[in-house]
């Protein structure tokens, strides 16, 4: 374990139970640490786990099986008064802005009701002023505060999200995926935004996103995820000049490159099949139906994460 | 700026408006601020606001509106003010078809309709609020417990909501006609009994949609007890669809009671209601039309303004239902 972790996550495991269908395996056996200040990307294809991660480690999910550390304490074993103090300084940003906010309540109410929970503020004129400071930090101004969500765009009503997250003043913040439902000129103002707050307020990140290049911009570390495993992990600048894993090397090859010549002579790894079904999972590399290289013994055996190079983690026989 | 320049353009022939005509000085960067490009310049609308003004704008619903609403008052204060009572019987007009006096004719008995209308109304309309209140309370507390809850609470509570469902509603309406005798009462609780489940089912769904909604999770991330998560997020995003459907459901009981009051289960004499009447002038059809004519007009006009009133409320707080 890190000593400089603000949050140690170790053998995270969540299934879901789908009764006569056998077991879900969303999130198996996921291990890592997020330093304090950093922000740690979590990136995959669609239905690899990525979400489940983020909310079982917030807590929206109850956890099969793992342990979630926060600054030194283990989630399970907190006192009640400690895990309210969890709930207030772990917070999230939700995918789709137009689904994470109550139509029925204004801005004002929407962003207050972290405050209100927490007891934040003595009186309303000290909420209302809270809320403008906060509409102000998000680049949005008071005006909008006696609105409806559904008065703003994509980007404003992200925007109001950050806002309602930052209200209750967190160190860490699960960022699931908030850009992947804006257009492109308005994710860079929200990415921004986010790396503004974070040198600003000294947060913690754990961004989770399958936009590989804008997880490069903004990650310190990055965790690669492959039907609820992590495979590799590295840091950022070294994971995307020099992916280990299989996986990895397909999905780095698969990033677009803005110059036409490089792009036209760049060589893309083709993945070939689907993804398997995460029900009912058997021992062994989640990855070796598609892999080029499997061995039997990546089908019986799961590899586990090893440390490569300094800090470079890879789960892979082959790289041993 | 771009005045001077139309002008400038406009006034020279195409020979004087040359590169040199066209300085720097005469542009100038429109440019409008960070802050400005966020201002949302249309006046700040809640939900209710704009439903309410969608609803305006539907004519063929305001004007069901007013016409519920003249029947609402006219069933109120008619047997308070008429000239008529609704049982004076008169002997000397028996079967008489519309005139000045009676302007909805006589029955059989000398008793003038436009009186009986309004008080038979007054049942039917009352049983139709009545139980679509009753219906909405015990199915919006029943499908929210169970929605809310999930699991094998949500399990027990709808297979014996099935049950229910599967009892035909002619049964329960016998058996507590016998026990309780024929009446509004018995006709009423057992409406009530049978008629909550379609809204529960619904409750239900809306509620288990909302929950996993990412504003609910949204919600619980920021430590919102449970009591308050129903209180501002589940209730005030259901309360539409429970308006609809109580509104559709007020005719069904209109429905229910006059087809059973014309079965003769229903209200008994001397007390009446539409269904009643129409049982009556079924009788008298073949000579005297207007028996019948009347009371079932009432049904219709009536149904029919609560539906056209349902539909113009669901286009009003859900835009997208309309085609």
């Amino acid at each position: 374990m890190d000593a400089n972790a603000l949050i140690h996550v170790e053998h995270l495991k969540k299934y879901f139970d789908l009764h006569k269908r056998g077991t879900l395996m969303a999130v198996d056996d996921v291990s890592f640490d997020i330093r304090r200040g950093e922000t740690f990307g979590l990136v995959g294809e669609s239905g690899c786990g990525k979400t489940t991660c983020g909310r079982t480690v917030i807590g929206l999910y109850r956890k099969t099986d793992g342990k979630v550390v926060y600054d030194g304490r283990d989630i399970d074993s907190m006192t009640e008064e400690d895990r309210f103090h969890f709930k207030k300084k772990a917070q999230m940003i939700f995918q789709d802005p137009y689904a994470s906010l109550n139509p029925r309540m204004t801005v004002e109410d929407i962003i207050a009701e972290g405050m209100d929970n927490f007891h934040m503020c003595q009186s309303t004129k000290e909420r209302q002023e809270r809320v403008y400071d906060l509409l102000h930090q998000v680049g949005l101004n008071k005006e909008h505060a006696a609105r409806f969500p559904h008065e703003f765009s994509g980007g404003q009503r992200q925007r109001i999200g950050i806002a309602r997250a930052l209200a209750v003043e967190p160190e860490f913040i699960v960022c699931d995926e908030p850009i992947s439902a804006l257009d492109v000129s308005i994710q860079a103002q929200v990415v921004n935004l986010l790396v503004h707050l974070q040198r600003e307020k000294g947060l913690t990140y754990l961004f989770i996103a399958h936009d590989l290049s804008m997880v490069k911009h903004i990650s310190d570390r990055v965790g690669v995820m492959y039907m609820g495993h992590i495979v590799e992990q590295a840091p950022s600048n070294e994971l995307y000049t020099n992916p280990l894993h299989p996986y990895t090397i397909a999905l780095m090859s698969a990033i677009p490159v803005t110059d036409p010549d490089v792009e036209r002579s760049k060589k893309v790894v083709p993945l070939e099949g689907e993804v398997s079904s995460p029900i009912n999972c058997r021992p062994g590399c989640r990855f070796a139906s598609r892999c080029k290289y499997a061995t039997d013994r990546c089908r019986q055996e799961t590899p586990v994460l090893k440390e490569i190079a300094e800090d470079h983690f890879v789960a892979c026989f082959q790289k041993e | 700026m771009e005045k001077k320049m139309a002008f400038a353009a406009g006034s020279g022939t195409a020979a004087q408006v040359s590169d040199d005509c066209l300085t720097d000085d005469l542009f100038e960067r429109v440019g409008i601020s960070e802050q400005e490009s966020e201002k949302i310049s249309r006046e700040s609308v809640s939900y209710w606001k704009d439903a309410m003004r969608r609803f305006r704008q539907n004519k063929v619903a305001m004007a069901s509106l007013v016409i519920l609403l003249v029947i609402i008052l006219m069933c109120i204060f008619e047997p308070i003010f008429g000239p008529i009572k609704y049982d004076t019987q008169d002997y000397d007009v028996t079967n008489q078809g519309p005139t000045l006096q009676h302007i909805f004719g006589c029955d059989d008995l000398g008793r003038d309709i436009f009186a009986r209308i309004w008080v038979g109304g007054r049942v039917s309309l009352a049983i139709g609020c009545i139980g679509a209140l009753v219906s909405l309370v015990v199915g919006v507390i029943y499908g929210g417990i169970s929605g809310f809850c999930g699991g094998i609470v949500d399990d027990i509570m709808m297979r014996i909501l099935e049950i229910i469902v599967s009892i035909p509603y002619m049964v329960v309406v016998i058996i507590f006609s016998l026990f309780l005798g024929k009446g509004m009462g018995s006709l009423l609780i057992a409406l009530c009994v049978t008629s909550w489940t379609g809204l529960a089912r619904i409750v239900r769904g809306q509620i288990i949609e909302l929950k996993q909604s990412e504003y609910v999770l949204a919600a619980r991330v920021l430590g919102t007890p449970s009591f308050k998560i129903i209180l501002k997020h589940l209730i005030p995003n259901t309360m539409s669809i429970i308006i609809i459907n109580t509104t559709f459901a007020i005719p069904s009981f209109i429905f229910s009671e006059a087809f059973l009051s014309f079965l003769g289960m229903g209200i008994q004499p001397p007390l009446t209601s539409w269904g009643a009447m129409a049982a009556l002038g079924q009788q008298q059809m073949t000579y005297y039309p207007h028996e019948l004519i009347f009371p079932a007009l009432a049904i219709s006009v009536t149904m029919l303004a609560f539906n056209l009133l349902g539909d113009g409320l669901r286009d009003a707080f859900d835009p997208k239902l309309r085609k």
